[in-house]
């Protein structure tokens, strides 16, 4: 907990990514962008964090000026963005428009490779857009005026649009496999999508009871069947995709809307959800050990229900995420921030280092996660 | 009505009033619209194509003075929720460290205009420099103002320890001394440094006496003849006894002490020991207290405090917390000449002086341009319990009355309205109703937004606005066509009515179309059909459709049976649903309506019938099924299986 540096940086932060480091070189990640959102300009940011050498390992923090003219983002609306590699980074913004940006870290500055204007919009307005993801050199982004809408990095003409992919506002969407997309909406269905055909989802999901809303969505790094969903109640959910339309396991996570669910990228056994609820927690798991009960975090409320059992299969391939029954497994969770905190609005976890902005206007940044 | 404090001051608003017209204006929740009006007797009527928005505070724009307030947010938060655990005995130190934390977070402030003010240099930002400046100086003044109180009413500490703490307060807020003492010590012959006796006064002055001793060992190195003297002076100053709170001695054996050693100092004067080094009198006048000896040094002292502070140690240093207002009008009056005005920032300190908190708040919030440092400030000392209930003619109490000003201050901003919320929720008495009335007025650009202020109206109950603030989302959704989302605001808020609403859009749909629109979510809609009954009419009418897609006659027949007779179907609809029965009274194979069901098919079609004016082909065709049917139904019923 002592690990944990905090920054104000008076903007509230709506997105929070660590630069991508290059997957041979075992270094903790140097640079993190932050987006803004609620000011009347907005803008996307990129720090620079370093460590001072010795013993006392404080963080140096320091702002690389960004020229991104605040004209982009309108007023005060919402922005968020992804890395597409370690030299891009792809915006969206509630103007429906989409926009690829060169980091140059030597000259410190972003420059518009590719903007596509109104990609999401409603008939006579602008339509927000809520997500974008990347998985180079495809590009996807949804939005609320229900569209699906499919770019490639090199090329300006839109790839293909999902009209009327929702009914309602899509909040979330990831990338399963090469063409397949996994999309969450506000009345509570997760809908795979094969974008080489088809209007069409390919398979919706849904939990039985209540349409809860869904608001954002994660897959497991090595198990694309396996995929992680929070919603408006704070309820994380483990979902296996080829089997059955109902969820595997549900957990009371939080007490208000989970904004963002992660897989840690290289040790899937670890989970980190935040929420609006101002808490950052982290879930670890275990397959199936010999203490049969299950411990629980410290100031951690859980409650886990299991859908059904897996239908027999190899022990060693199913996912500890899978086990069922919870008791068999070990779930542990970890409250990640010091002190209540308005709603923590974006996480990113690269090794060992987590970051967190919230609506405090802070921006957090451990660097010796235990994973 | 009563009287004002002070003489209201002019702003000028550039561009408006000229060519004599009236202004007109109208309050908001922290800024003024002014604009010109068209109310003159004579002359030309033109209209003024701009309303001007007229702020008072401009800080909370200010990039970096927005740490202040998110941080101090941060404090406020985890001052209200700390006194409930500990019994009130123990909580000095915690009220005392949150101070310091506050203070903390002014400083670092400070320190980063300060550095931003360094480093701008463009020669058009002059301004916006000297507007940093400003602000430093401001930052600089709350902060001794904070510091004054902490030490006078939350430390509270008693006489002795008093004036330590005030010396520790002057010692901050008067660090150039350790500057010219490093460039006095570092230069290449101190003993002639032009600063060298003003750095070793300012040690005394201060009651760093220790450091004074070792600037003083390098006079005495140098000059060999004096050494004695010097000698003599350094044993002074090493025997004069300092007050130690933890330690066993107490008060009244401390003041002894002191007063031997006063009279010790008083003696070499008297002897006039002193007599061949000028300096070294001047000192040893200054250790006894003398007031025109250290008025002489007035532009090392810099301010009256100082002169009180150092005025206190050497001739009063047990000073009591109820004498000290008169110290301290009498050094104010000694060290300002009687032509300069006090400022506002020097009667504040007074007033602290005398412990007149009610006073000490009314001049800060008249002196300052936002509410922040007197809610806090006030708030802290209420939980100290040190502020008697001062109900007010117009509200709850003054700690309430300032939290709900600077919350309302923060309230008109684009972003820091989330922070205003916490400091509503501890205001008993009239947070509720200020948040219900500020939560209506937020703009909500984005869903994701709407999401957050409902989230904060559902956590306090506030019923009134969810449903309004669904209700809007709910309507923008609508004339946007996105029904889905519509509907979700709508169970949201458990709205039976405008779920009835989107259901009629979607039968219009269909009427007009034939198909549905938007199946993922009337296939989808799981328990929210049950909201409103149109609502579940359509969930079920979507069923039969899908029923009779998958050629399950006889359960799609029974479905739409139920449906007009379960009285959800809207009574427009009913020639629909009759029209759609046709297929099925029709089917020869297989054998769906009972003759009871016929019957009540029929009654139906009368009731159709002989409402408005339907296609009499229709109506044709259905009487003859119902009647093939009936017969049907007779003879299959009657007969006996052979």
């Amino acid at each position: 907990m002592d690990c944990i540096n905090a920054k104000y940086v008076s903007q509230k932060i709506s997105k929070t990514r660590w630069r991508p480091v290059s997957a041979s070189s075992l270094q903790q990640p140097e640079l993190l962008a932050t987006g803004s959102w609620d000011n009347e300009d907005n803008k996307v940011s990129i720090w620079s964090v370093g460590e001072n050498g010795g013993s006392n390992m404080e963080d140096e923090f320091e702002e690389i000026p960004v020229t991104v003219a605040s004209v982009f983002f309108f007023g005060f609306f919402f922005n968020l963005f992804q890395f597409l590699d370690q030299d891009r980074l792809v915006t969206a913004s509630s103007s429906g428009a989409v926009t690829i940006y060169n980091l140059k870290s030597e000259s410190q500055t972003l420059s518009v490779l590719h903007t596509w204007e109104g990609a999401h919009h409603y008939q006579c307005a602008r339509a927000p857009c809520t997500a974008v993801v990347c998985s180079s050199p495809e590009l996807v982004s949804v939005g609320e005026d229900g569209r699906v809408v499919l770019y490639k990095a090199d090329q300006s003409r839109i790839v293909r649009t999902i009209e009327n992919a929702d009914s309602s506002t899509i909040h979330a969407v990831t990338f399963l496999r090469t063409a397949e997309v996994l999309t969450v909406n506000s009345i509570g269905q997760l809908k795979l999508w094969d974008l080489r055909q088809g209007n069409e989802p390919a398979q919706i999901l849904t939990l039985t009871g209540d349409r809860v809303p869904l608001h954002c969505v994660d897959k497991h790094p090595n198990q694309q069947h396996i995929v992680a969903t929070g919603g408006q109640d704070g309820m994380l959910c483990i979902w296996d995709v080829r089997q059955g339309s109902v969820p595997f396991s549900l957990m009371e996570a939080h007490s208000a809307e989970m904004w963002e669910v992660h897989f840690h990228p290289s040790n899937p056994d670890h989970l980190f959800t935040c929420s609006e609820d101002g808490s950052l927690l982290h879930w670890e798991t275990s397959s199936g050990s010999d203490t049969p009960s299950f411990l629980q975090g410290r100031n951690s409320s859980m409650m886990s229900r299991s859908a059904t059992a897996p239908a027999g299969g190899n022990q060693s391939l199913i996912s500890a995420w899978l086990s069922g029954d919870s008791s068999k497994g070990r779930l542990e969770t970890t409250h990640m921030l010091p002190s209540q905190t308005l709603s923590v609005n974006s996480l990113d976890v690269l090794g060992q280092c987590l970051v967190c902005g919230t609506d405090g206007e802070a921006v957090y940044i451990h660097r010796r996660v235990l994973v | 009505m009563e009287e004002v404090d002070v003489e209201p001051t002019t702003t000028l608003i550039p561009g408006v009033g000229l060519k004599q017209k009236h202004l007109g204006f109208e309050w908001g929740p922290g800024d003024i619209l002014v604009y010109e009006t068209n109310f003159r007797p004579a002359g030309e009527r033109s209209g003024c194509p701009s309303v001007h928005v007229v702020r008072k505070d401009e800080d909370i724009y200010s990039p970096i003075l927005r740490k202040l307030f998110n941080e101090s947010h941060h404090i406020f938060v985890g001052l209200q929720n700390i006194t409930e655990d500990v019994p009130s005995k123990n909580k000095k130190p915690q009220f005392v460290s949150i101070s310091k934390n506050y203070r903390s977070v002014i400083r670092a402030c400070m320190e980063e205009l300060q550095h931003v003010a360094g480093v701008t240099c463009c020669a058009h930002l002059v301004l916006f420099v000297l507007r940093l400046h400003s602000q430093v100086s401001i930052l600089l003044a709350t902060e001794l103002i904070w510091n004054l109180c902490e030490v006078l009413f939350i430390d509270a500490a008693p006489a002795g320890c008093l004036l330590l703490h005030l010396l520790d307060w002057v010692r901050l807020h008067k660090a150039d001394v350790d500057e010219k003492a490093k460039e006095v010590l570092q230069s290449d012959s101190p003993t002639n440094h032009l600063a060298y006796w003003d750095v070793v006064i300012s040690f005394i002055l201060q009651g760093r006496v220790d450091e004074a001793r070792h600037v003083l060992t390098k006079q005495a190195s140098v000059q060999a003849a004096s050494r004695t003297l010097y000698q003599l002076m350094d044993t002074l100053l090493h025997k004069m006894p300092v007050f130690n709170p933890s330690g066993t001695q107490t008060l009244t054996e401390f003041d002894m002490k002191w007063r031997h050693w006063h009279e010790e100092c008083d003696r070499c004067l008297q002897d006039k020991s002193f007599a061949s080094n000028p300096h070294l009198e001047t000192i040893c006048k200054i250790l006894l207290g003398d007031e025109d000896a250290m008025l002489e040094h007035k532009e090392l002292l810099g301010t009256w405090y100082h002169f009180l502070v150092s005025r206190l140690l050497f001739s009063h240093p047990t000073v009591k917390p109820a004498e000290l207002h008169y110290y301290a009008k009498s050094s104010m009056d000694m060290f300002l000449d009687s032509r300069s005005v006090p400022e506002p920032l020097d009667s504040i300190l007074l007033a602290a002086f005398e412990f007149d908190l009610h006073q000490v708040i009314k001049d800060c919030s008249i002196a300052l341009n936002n509410w922040w440092f007197v809610a806090h400030l006030t708030d802290l000392l209420d939980h100290c319990k040190l502020l008697q209930s001062h109900n007010l003619h117009f509200g709850s109490n003054l700690r309430e009355f300032l939290v709900l000003e600077y919350a309302s201050g923060l309230v008109s901003h684009h972003s820091l309205w989330q922070l205003a919320v916490d400091y509503f929720d501890h205001c008993p008495e009239f947070g509720r109703v200020y948040l219900e009335l500020q939560l209506e007025r937020v703009p909500l650009e984005t869903e994701r937004k709407a999401l957050k202020v409902l989230r904060i109206c559902e956590q306090r109950h506030m019923t009134e606005q969810v449903r309004s603030i669904c209700k809007i989302m709910a309507k923008r959704a609508l004339s946007n066509n996105r029904l889905g989302s519509a509907l979700s605001w709508s169970i949201r808020a458990k709205d039976a009515g405008f779920a009835t609403l989107i259901s009629e859009r979607f039968l219009q749909d269909y009427c007009t179309r034939g198909s549905f629109s938007d199946l993922d979510l009337i296939d989808n809609l799981g328990p929210a059909m049950l909201l409103s009954d149109r609502l579940t009419f359509l969930g079920k009418y979507r069923e039969f459709h899908r029923l009779y897609g998958e050629n399950k006659f006889t359960e799609a027949g029974k479905l739409l049976l139920s449906l007009m007779t379960a009285k959800i179907a809207p009574r427009s609809f009913w020639m629909t649903l009759l029209t759609d029965a046709l297929p099925l009274l029709e089917q020869k194979e297989v054998h769906i309506y009972t003759h009871t069901h016929t019957h009540t098919l029929s009654c139906v079609f009368v009731c159709v019938f002989q409402g408005e004016d339907v296609e009499t082909a229709k109506l044709e065709l259905l009487r003859l099924a119902l009647a093939r049917n009936l017969a049907m139904a007779i003879v299959k019923e009657g007969t006996v299986e052979a």
